[in-house]
């Protein structure tokens, strides 16, 4: 790799550090002290001398045809390098992540409101700007595609994607009319009249989730610089370098290995990072004009420029005997994939092999789909169709609940799945499922103490003094939620990791290089816990994630410490057994109870045998390994029927809330969490993981929601899409249970995602407890809670 | 137009910057001090904090020419080159308070005035302080952890005021 | 684009008469916005930060206005009014407390809250609350206008300033009796109101036979606005019943009532943050509210007084 002055680029280069904490510790971040100082460098922070600035032009319309783009005016702006259309790409035109439906610029027509129709690149962001309103489109607009009714009536309202290009798309395979795909799962019986006719009780309801948006707090952006040899080098923030590569290097018409992609610092991802967003741009304007571009998003042009959370209709029916045990389950779910593929085909997958929730249901019928229409693409957010099930099914249960007369624990419980368990897809839950003790784990927490109103900071409203007292009611709401672990459905979704070991001023230090995206998770920290308690060292370097080794795979999808973490141990394993046979070759050892502590080669029996140092001497073992998990399949197209899913995992909660039942607001007053982590690598960053995972959910159960009117975003902006601050966020105890899975490296369980599935219902629940309001949509607005209107 | 101010204790001079330009933008792009984050460019958000004059502000929002001849600090003066971290910064670290760290300088800043203001700070007065602080990994519980451990810490080892 | 920086407040007027179109920047919590988000370009911006008087204040009897009056200099950050002012302008104390966030509430002020004239400007319902005889101190090369309050608001975010006109101050009478601010958000910090209100009792004094009520309505109209009919209905119930001397229950019915009038004189509409019905409704809780508050506060004065 040629030498850039770029400046900021501490953290693009190794950091090395010693610590006596294996797996199962909390030593602290490799990168905590850069990120304290300011100096870890996030991809908008990077800096190149004679960078340009890029920008895109984004049309105002969600729907229309391009009728003529006249750049003329605009490139002969002064501090203006390059102005770029469709025609101007080398490659091919498309990408996509699952399905390649999506123009890096758009070529004829608009389908969601924001889409790219041309990039400048120009010495100074206020140039660029200008540039871009000298850029003269005509569009003739068309009505948007954008509610059910109409996408699932394209002879009438129009296609997304006209079939004749739709045909075209690689992978396009499930896409019919403005159907992007969809999967049934039916189990036992199905779901008839004769079915429902072994049901006491029956509840039926119709739920909403609003589209989130991922707020990452670090805008999309990145610095392309040419190469000498006619290649690119991409700083990026990201979650997966290699599938970016693999959809930036087509376009450029360039083969892979000229894209060489180094990860930048991610300032949050959460989803919205999977597909890319300015990759492209940046890499064309870089090739155009000879120089390096950087390109950051506004936070404006972040809520267009990204995919967003799959809003949901779904329909719900459960029966019930009249003590308790689910009978049936029927469910229709439509989530809305907006103008693009993106991650619909796989969130559908979640979507519907988890719509039944982590209970036990002998018949069950679900049909998800999701939708092309006009409205903004949505894809990968933290959660991934199972946050919006989960929702349903919870709210379903609180339903029964009260119908039944029972207990909405109890009930739970009694229907739980454990291990043995047969999911509605056929397949079994082999590894530990604790579901009714996570419930009652939550359960057993003592309640906080009732409100004393002497701080307006701890009420609905706080400092905007809207209570002192008045109309506060206290409710108590619990749920859990299943989570699927990795990709699913077939996909190979290995990782690689590259482990060193030598001697460096006479000590042993292990070097680790994988691709995964650290985007704030801790995986840097773990993978260098996994190396010291491997290899027994203490001096651990983790290098750059880059191109130059495999592929990791996603941060995403809960996976990396299994996935990524499985490869650094395998690397490790394979380092240590070519240290053991050194040893034998040269000293003769014969035992089969090696290990290596502090430093050393120790027998079970003999003792220590000699000093990794020693034995190493000037050599180094440099060895990589690939982590493939268990093979999954698909499921079948009409019974949803296959071993899909890698691994499940749980998260319970209970919600605490205060709501001031005359104005409609609420506060959280606490958000307990228990869940099953398997094994906690790094018990400090568990816990953090499931508090921000916990977060989101409250963001979603009361303020966060794109709003969109005729396909048009109608608050792109933090003033009026609300994330919780801290004042908005309760104390959350957390609960971790440790029951291994037998077929994971150390036995542990995914995190991420699970707390974000239970929190948004346990919070709904709550509120219904306080309110005594029925309440199917999320977010809940103080509308809905007063009766006015939304 | 130039702009002469003090940062972080040195004085510094930037050229050619847009009349337009925030305060923001000039350390970041002119200056060499990346550390303050934009994230929002509307003071929503709390990444972009810095001092003026002793009092915390959203810097994006500070015009450029507005500074001149005036006083900033930014979390690149947090640190002492001769005994480290500042403890507001240690504490954040050690409390498992970072995650992607982008919320981190401002926190950062807006923390040390919390604690040179109010040195043990109750739970109800550390969200208000930090009530225009985002963060959207951690769901504040360690942000707290590290408040009160680095109030703690201030108030078990008393020392020199901070700079 | 030209950056002025005056020195004086005489420059400062000089520079905005010989070029109206030129932006004043203050806190730069609004005009910062609109430049980084690319919504405005004016020719030049007119930076008063060095302008020390700005940022004081005074308190004092001025002609024209009755009993202690608390000169606000333009750019007295609301931070400083919450901290030095919470007795004199209690109302005004608490609505800068919901302004934004601590940082910015560092660096906003009351006259940029005037400036820009949006009808969600939380300072606008405390100052209407506060009296009728709430003055802004607008002044240019030309001299100085002293503008009601009332007459302040023209439009949706337009106000009566003429083109070439500076906010020197406003004129605030110290609270003689409870004044209180409510504001609505969708969650509990960093909010723009969905709707707020300010509310303040003037009790009978020296200066004032007749006790009377402020009101101020804030997001629910194209302008902030009082809530003239609640008003009167109040300060009639308050005078025939002789409460303000004797204190007493106000009654459920007299609230209720005022909270209805309070609405009324509303014209919310749907928008982004809120739906209008929303607004009505959380108008009428937060009048009661805030007119019990008050009405307790200040029979427990009585009280103690007695």
């Amino acid at each position: 790799m040629t030498t850039h002055t770029i400046r900021g680029e501490k953290n693009l280069q190794s950091i090395t550090t010693a610590h006596p904490d294996g797996i199962g510790g909390s030593p602290l971040r490799p990168d905590g002290t850069l990120k304290v100082k300011g100096e870890f460098a996030y991809s908008s922070d990077l800096w190149h001398e004679d960078m340009l600035w890029g920008m895109a032009l984004r049309a105002p319309h969600a729907r229309a045809r391009i009728l003529s783009v006249d750049i003329s005016e605009a490139v002969a702006q002064p501090g203006v390098y390059a102005v770029l259309t469709h025609e101007d790409i080398p490659g091919s035109k498309l990408y996509g992540l699952e399905v390649v439906d999506q123009p890096a610029l758009a070529i004829d027509q608009i389908r969601y409101h924001g889409e790219a129709v041309a990039i400048v690149a120009a010495d100074h962001p206020e140039t660029a700007r200008r540039a871009l309103a000298k850029i003269k489109v005509e569009y003739e607009v068309l009505p948007p595609i954008v509610t059910e009714e109409q996408c699932l009536d394209p002879e009438t309202h129009g296609y997304v994607h006209e079939p004749h290009e739709a045909a075209k798309y690689t992978n396009g395979a499930h896409a019919s009319g403005n159907v992007v795909h969809s999967q049934k799962v039916v189990s036992g019986l199905g779901v008839n009249d004769e079915v429902r006719a072994l049901a006491d009780v029956v509840v039926v309801g119709e739920y909403e989730v609003g589209m989130q948006d991922q707020a990452f707090l670090g805008p999309e952006s990145g610095l392309a610089v040419p190469a000498e040899d006619g290649g690119i080098d991409l700083y990026i923030a990201t979650q997966w370098l290699h599938v970016d590569r693999q959809q930036i290097a087509p376009v450029l018409g360039l083969p892979e290995n000229k894209v060489r992609l180094t990860l930048a610092g991610v300032g949050g991802a959460f989803g919205g990072r999977e597909d890319l967003s300015m990759q492209i741009h940046a890499c064309l304007l870089a090739q155009r004009t000879g120089k390096p571009v950087k390109i950051v998003y506004s936070r404006e042009e972040s809520f267009f420029g990204h995919v967003h959370r799959h809003p949901a209709k779904m329909r719900y029916e459960h029966g019930a005997t009249r003590d308790g045990k689910l009978v049936y389950m029927d469910a229709r779910i439509v989530l809305d994939g907006g103008a693009y593929a993106s991650a619909s085909p796989a969130v559908v997958g979640n979507a519907s092999s988890l719509s039944v929730g982590p209970y036990e249901i002998p018949n069950v019928n679900v049909l998800a789909i999701a939708l092309y229409s006009n409205n903004p693409s949505c894809g990968a957010m933290r959660g991934f169709g199972a946050v919006q099930a989960c929702f349903a099914y919870e709210s379903q249960l609180d339903k029964l609940a009260v119908e039944l007369g029972m207990d909405p624990v109890e009930l739970r419980q009694l229907n739980a799945v454990s291990q043995g368990s047969i999911m509605p897809t056929g397949q079994e839950i082999d590894a530990p499922a604790p579901v009714a003790e996570l419930l009652q784990k939550v359960k057993d927490l003592p309640l906080p103490h009732p409100n004393d109103f002497q701080d307006v900071r701890g009420l609905p409203g706080a400092l905007s003094n809207t209570s002192h007292g008045e109309g506060i009611v206290r409710g108590v709401g619990y749920a859990v939620g299943i989570k699927n672990v990795g990709f699913s459905e077939g996909f190979d979704d290995y990782s690689t990791a590259r482990v060193r070991l030598e001697v460096i001023g006479g000590e042993p230090v292990a070097m680790v290089h994988t691709a995964m995206a650290e985007v704030g998770q801790g995986g840097v920290t773990v993978h260098g816990q996994i190396a010291r308690t491997e290899l027994g060292v203490e001096r651990v370097t983790i290098q750059p994630a880059n191109t130059e080794v495999g592929s990791a795979g996603s941060t995403s999808a809960s996976r990396q410490t299994y996935m990524t973490g499985g490869a650094v141990k395998l690397a490790a394993e394979a380092v240590r057994n070519a240290l053991f046979a050194l040893g034998r070759e040269r000293y003769g050892w014969t035992g089969n109870d090696l290990s290596l502590t502090g430093g050393k080669v120790v027998s079970a029996t003999n003792g220590v045998l000699v000093s990794i140092a020693d034995l190493l001497g000037d050599q180094a073992i440099d060895l990589t390994r690939e982590h493939h998990h268990r093979p999954t399949v698909a499921f079948d197209k009409e019974t949803g029927q296959g071993f899909g899913h890698v691994q499940y995992t749980f998260c319970a909660h209970r919600a605490v809330v205060d709501v001031d039942v005359e104005l409609g607001l609420v506060k959280v007053v606490e958000l307990a969490a228990a869940q099953d982590v398997g094994k906690a690598l790094n018990p400090l960053s568990v816990v953090g993981q499931i508090q921000g995972g916990s977060t989101q959910g409250l963001g979603l159960a009361v303020m966060e929601e794109i709003i969109t009117r005729d396909g048009k975003v109608r608050n792109p902006s933090f003033t009026d899409y609300l994330i919780p601050t801290i004042l908005d966020t309760p104390p959350q105890p957390v609960e971790i249970m440790e029951l291994a899975d037998p077929n994971a490296p150390y036995g542990l369980r995914g995190v991420g995602e699970a707390p974000t599935l239970s929190s948004t219902p346990a919070i709904v629940s709550a509120i219904r407890a306080a309110t005594g309001l029925a309440l199917n949509r999320v977010p809940v607005r103080p509308e809905h809670l007063t009766g006015t209107g939304g | 137009m130039r702009v002469t101010f003090r940062a972080n204790g040195r004085q510094v001079e930037a050229d050619d910057v847009w009349e337009g330009e925030s305060l923001l933008f000039m350390l970041r792009e002119r200056l060499g001090l990346p550390g303050s984050k934009n994230a929002c460019e509307q003071g929503e958000c709390g990444s972009c904090t810095v001092y003026l004059d002793g009092a915390t502000v959203c810097s994006c929002l500070v015009a450029a020419g507005q500074v001149q001849g005036r006083e900033v600090r930014t979390v690149e003066g947090m640190a002492d080159p001769d005994t480290g971290l500042d403890p507001v910064q240690q504490a954040f670290v050690d409390a498992g308070a970072v995650q992607c760290g982008f919320c981190t300088p401002g926190l950062l800043i807006q923390t040390h005035a919390l604690l040179d203001r109010d040195p043990q700070p109750g739970d109800n007065d550390i969200r208000e302080a930090l009530s225009g602080n985002l963060c959207r990994c951690t769901g504040y519980e360690k942000i707290m952890d590290a408040v009160r451990l680095a109030s703690a810490r201030r108030c078990a080892t008393p020392s020199e005021a901070t700079p | 684009m030209e950056f002025l920086r005056p020195a004086t407040w005489d420059e400062a007027l000089a520079a905005k008469a010989a070029d109206p179109s030129a932006l004043p920047i203050s806190g730069g919590t609004d005009v910062m916005v609109e430049l980084n988000f690319d919504r405005h370009r004016p020719a030049a911006l007119l930076d008063l930060n060095r302008i020390g008087e700005l940022t004081t204040w005074e308190r004092g009897t001025f002609e024209g206005q009755r009993g202690e009056v608390i000169r606000l200099g333009a750019a007295v950050p609301y931070s400083r009014i919450t901290a030095e002012l919470s007795d004199a302008l209690p109302g005004l104390a608490i609505a800068g407390n919901t302004v934004g966030s601590p940082q910015i509430r560092n660096r906003g002020s009351v006259g940029g809250n005037l400036g820009g004239a949006s009808p969600a400007g939380d300072a606008h319902p405390a100052l209407l609350a506060a009296g009728r005889d709430v003055l802004v101190e607008a002044e240019s090369v030309r001299g100085t206008r002293l503008i009601p309050i009332d007459e302040f608001y023209v439009g949706v975010k337009r106000n009566s300033l003429a083109a070439d006109e500076l906010i020197r101050a406003v004129r605030i009478p110290v609270a003689d009796g409870p004044q209180t601010f409510s504001k609505i958000g969708t969650r509990n910090a960093m909010v723009i109101a969905v709707c707020a209100f300010g509310f303040a009792l003037h009790p009978p004094t020296e200066h004032r036979a007749l006790g009377t009520v402020g009101t101020g309505i804030g997001s629910a109209a194209p302008t902030p606005r009082r809530a003239p009919e609640a008003e009167l209905f109040l300060t009639e119930e308050l005078a025939e019943r002789g409460l303000w001397h004797r204190g007493g229950l106000l009654g459920p019915a007299v609230i209720q009532r005022f909270g209805e009038l309070a609405a009324a004189a509303a014209s919310p509409i749907d928008d982004v943050r809120g739906s209008a019905a929303y607004r009505r409704h959380a108008l009428a809780v937060m009048a009661r509210r805030t007119l019990t508050w008050s009405w307790n506060d200040y029979t427990q004065s009585l009280r103690s007084a007695a």
